[in-house]
């Protein structure tokens, strides 16, 4: 006999756990962790762009009121550096970043020294009195000037190039040769990032007498942040204790391994105390990861009836100064990912790493998947335009059928890496988004003209690769009153994966939801080995972890259920948290968990998952202004198993409306000297609530994945992969009659008007 | 020096440097850490606290002009017993993620609908545009404020007073 297999939780739209808190403003944030004694800490950081550090003397600031100490890189003695996480290479190693600048700065914004004060204000103040002269040298501030070489940034390398990704599939050479049709076009993605609402923020305490150390405010990948940390600081990763709080927003950027995460941990070991140190958003916008910026000479090769023979490219991303943690995925998976959902046998794609004097960059959601999809969609656009063929006609003809599943991607050289879409039948979501949006109603209105704007319909299909890699472990505990406990390597950034966890795990275990009482995740005291959040992966791996553990878990209770009732354990029926034996006496949970059972699960797993969909849009545009509004937008995609409908919405929507800023608002402007031009949220546009009124997505689990026992694709990112694309095409659509081709995002205002102006003059 | 004012119904009495924003007072000196910094220059909305029934930017007001005034945080807004209806439609409608926004979200829709309990969803979305969520999208925020507004009717006056 087994226990029912319920299906109660997953599936439903349970509201979150975590609500309770943040509602009521209880969160614990790492700047709320309560501690009486903890000095602050400020950060000196380089307001030049690319030069030599020819003075820098703390000593008057060491005499200021309220500070502890000036630590810079002569306090810390041979500086360590950054090690990559994701993708590492040999040719990558000279432009890994030090966590302080000891004689030569490359961005403004890196640090050059930690002063520790009483208050965070006077460790602020004190930052003026540190003396600090830069020599300036010539700026790289460009992917132009980086490739020229002219200006070497790092002294043991031979040039700014860091490596070259080339994504690698058939023979494009010989399709290109064979085509009946072929279109070469050059588009860019503006630099752009996540801003997640709450700065990064670290806590740190020393425990001089065990030698211990302490760090809030660990968040995405706790367990390997503690490894790289332990090798540059010399502590046992045991003895290093790194503590998940409530995290306002990831998307990539959070958590990854920055200089403040050994600088603060340094400094609490330094003076003997606890340390925190809180981001401003200034700080923010000149410090943490930036992303996004590539552009991409991309070449299509059809036959004449529209079927895609090739693709073949060249295209260069700005990776700012340094390589960081994952600084080269999002270029690395414009390579693979390029031909995305369609069946494109012959790839050709060369991905250049260019350094420059700005910012390094690293992940920000669905990396080098938005800037692929805007390349690839817009080609499409115009292939199908100059063929004379349906665009709707031209990608359905075009995407990878049901039947070719599992289906290989580009290789990527030189990792070797290779990819498979798991499962899936794209067709369907294309055919139910156009069903959605009313694509027969509201493609009438292409091009028309309703009191001075010009509306335009589109519509986009992409994959979603995720959810796979490292271990992931979770413990089910279940506790003397019994009530059951979850925890989990992966961590949150905000997502909801305590409720995500509890409905897993209470239909595994077939209980209540009411006797989850703790879900914990992240710190990496829980569980002996974790990763974390990222790639769209909490669920998948955390969650199959967690049906691992409670398979074991049931085990265990059966074993004493029998022994209680003498009989053998698979007599025993297990049912709402009860125990029932073969002659129907039942004994609840509670009274069988004696001091507590305890059930380890893991899950490993190097397959990714692939969601997949289409969105569709209607825009109308006014060629006076240049402004774009967005009337509708729908995205209809199939994520395999659907864990909670009300978090993978919210993902959704969140995602497309972030996508609706890349595409049409959101830059990281520089000027030639390599300064943030856009330093503050009144100057970097994001989307406020009275921008984009209409979104809304549709969720599908018709294909679940092969790939883990739930079933379930990662699903985290999908909404911001198409939207760059989806749009452009939306206001090429409206602009048609002009001949307006936007290459380059993001459309806003002066642009769009500006390639109206262009259109209107070209044609004089 | 010592700037005095109600926080939440009661009397607070704190020693601030002339410099201390009402945000870190409020964060730092009575331990109210609902309230959240997220950009400190008032673009954010995060730190929207009512001062006398206002809603108000509190990393852009110094503690000592709350002297002799009246101030609400989300805490106060807040009670252990159950959510109140704005916050109860927040959780229904999943109109937060990371929740870091949500106390600025809730202040000021709070300061909205009891001034005007039937505003519509464009008034909603105008209001509301003073607060960053990048996790929602709005759309689920802007649900939840329509949903609450019945909750608001017929307050008015008692919110006034």
């Amino acid at each position: 006999m087994t226990s029912r297999r319920t299906n109660t939780y997953i599936g439903a739209a349970i509201e979150r756990f975590e609500d309770l808190r943040f509602l009521r403003g209880r969160g614990i944030y790492v700047d709320d962790v309560p501690h009486a004694t903890t000095l602050h800490a400020a950060i000196l950081r380089s307001s030049v762009a690319h030069g030599l550090i020819r003075v820098l003397d703390a000593t008057e600031a060491r005499r200021r009121p309220g500070v502890v100490a000036v630590i810079t890189a002569a306090e810390i003695g041979p500086v360590p550096v950054i090690p990559i996480r994701l993708a590492a290479w040999p040719s990558l190693e000279p432009f890994v970043q030090p966590v302080i600048a000891a004689d030569r700065v490359r961005f403004v914004g890196e640090p050059i020294a930690v002063v520790v004060a009483d208050t965070a204000a006077r460790a602020e103040d004190a930052l003026e009195a540190i003396a600090l002269e830069i020599e300036p040298l010539p700026v790289v501030a460009d992917r132009d000037a980086s490739a020229a070489g002219a200006i070497l940034l790092f002294p043991g390398a031979a040039s700014n190039r860091a490596i070259t990704y080339e994504g690698r599939k058939g023979d494009a050479a010989a399709a290109f040769r064979s085509a009946d049709y072929t279109r070469r076009e050059h588009f860019s993605v503006q630099r752009h990032t996540a801003i997640h609402m709450e700065p990064r923020g670290i806590m740190a305490e020393w425990d001089r007498i065990w030698g211990r150390l302490t760090i809030w405010g660990a968040s995405k990948v706790p367990y390997p942040n503690r490894k790289i940390l332990a090798g540059q600081i010399g502590v046992d990763p045991a003895l290093i204790d790194m503590i998940e709080n409530d995290a306002g927003g990831g998307f990539g950027v959070r958590g990854e391994f920055y200089p403040e995460d050994f600088l603060i941990p340094f400094a609490a070991r330094h003076v003997g105390r606890a340390v925190k140190w809180i981001e401003d958003r200034r700080e923010h916008l000149i410090a943490a990861n930036h992303a996004r910026e590539v552009e991409c000479t991309l070449e299509i090769a059809c036959r004449r009836d529209g079927r895609i023979l090739a693709f073949r490219g060249h295209a260069r991303a700005d990776l700012g100064a340094y390589v960081r943690t994952n600084g080269v995925m999002g270029p690395r998976n414009v390579a693979q990912i390029l031909s995305g959902p369609y069946d494109v046998a012959n790839i050709e794609m060369d991905v250049e790493l260019l350094l420059t004097n700005k910012t390094p960059a690293g992940t920000y959601r669905a990396p080098g998947r938005f800037e692929a999809d805007f390349f690839r969609e817009r080609l499409i656009e115009m292939a199908a335009r100059d063929l004379g063929i349906d665009r709707i006609a031209f990608r359905r003809m075009n995407l990878v059928p049901t039947t070719a599943m599992p289906y290989a991607l580009a290789t990527i050289n030189p990792l070797e890496s290779t990819t498979h879409c798991d499962s899936g039948d794209f067709r369907q979501t294309l055919d139910r988004c156009l069903a959605e949006f009313d694509w027969a109603t509201k493609s009438r209105l292409s091009g028309a003209d309703r009191e001075g704007r010009r509306h335009g319909v589109a519509v986009s299909c992409y994959i979603e690769g995720g959810a796979s890699g490292p271990r992931e472990d979770a413990r089910l505990i279940l506790e003397p009153d019994g009530t059951l406990s979850v925890h989990v390597g992966s961590s949150s950034v905000g997502q909801g994966v305590e409720t995500i966890f509890a409905q897993i795990a209470a239909d595994a275990l077939g209980v209540p939801i009411e006797r989850l009482r703790s879900v914990r995740h992240g710190s990496t005291g829980l569980v002996t080995e974790g990763f974390g959040a990222y790639s769209s992966r909490s669920t998948v791996m955390g969650g199959s972890a967690v049906l691992d553990a409670a398979a074991k878990l049931e085990a265990q209770i059966r074993a004493r259920a029998a022994a209680r009732f003498g009989c053998a354990p698979d007599a025993v029926l297990l049912r709402d948290g009860t125990a029932i034996g073969p002659d129907l006496a039942a004994i609840d949970y509670a009274a069988l968990a004696g001091d507590g059972l305890v059930a380890d699960g893991t899950f490993l797993n190097e397959r990714r998952t692939h969601s997949y969909g289409a969105h569709a849009a209607h825009v109308s545009v006014d060629p006076r202004t240049g402004h774009v509004a967005v009337h509708d937008y729908v995205a209809v995609e199939d994520v395999g198993r659907i864990i909670n409908p009300e978090t993978l919405h919210g993902q959704t929507v969140g995602a497309i409306v972030q996508g609706l800023g890349g595409a049409l608002l959101e830059h990281l402007v520089y000027d030639g000297e390599g300064q943030l031009l856009t330093g503050s949220l009144a100057d970097y546009l994001m989307p406020t609530a009275s921008d984009f009124p209409v979104i809304r997505g549709v969720a599908l689990e018709e294909h679940p994945s092969p790939v883990n026992p739930l079933g379930a694709k990662g699903a985290g990112e999908g909404g911001i992969i198409p939207v760059g694309g989806v749009i452009a095409n939306a206001v090429a659509d409206a602009l048609a009659a002009e001949g307006v081709q936007p290459t380059a995002l993001p459309l806003s205002p002066p642009r769009v008007w500006a390639l109206v102006e262009a259109a209107r003059n070209g044609r004089k | 020096m010592t700037v005095r004012f109600d926080v939440n119904g009661r009397r607070a009495e704190v020693a601030v440097e002339p410099r201390t924003s009402l945000a870190d007072c409020l964060r730092h000196h009575l331990g109210l850490t609902g309230t959240h910094l997220a950009c400190e220059h008032g673009v954010c909305g995060a730190c929207t606290v009512l001062v006398d029934g206002e809603a108000v930017r509190s990393c852009l007001m110094l503690a000592v002009q709350a002297e002799g005034r009246s101030v609400v945080t989300v805490e106060g807004l807040s009670n252990d017993a159950a959510l109140s209806p704005l916050q109860a439609a927040f959780r229904r409608h999943h109109a937060l993620q990371c929740g870091f926004c949500t106390p600025g979200m809730i202040t000021t829709a709070h300061a909205l609908l009891t001034e005007e309990p039937d505003a519509d969803a464009d008034r909603i979305r105008e209001v509301l545009s003073g607060n960053l969520c990048r996790c929602t999208g709005y759309v689920g925020i802007v649900e939840a404020v329509l949903e609450a507004r019945a909750a608001y009717r017929g307050h008015k006056a008692d919110a006034a007073s």
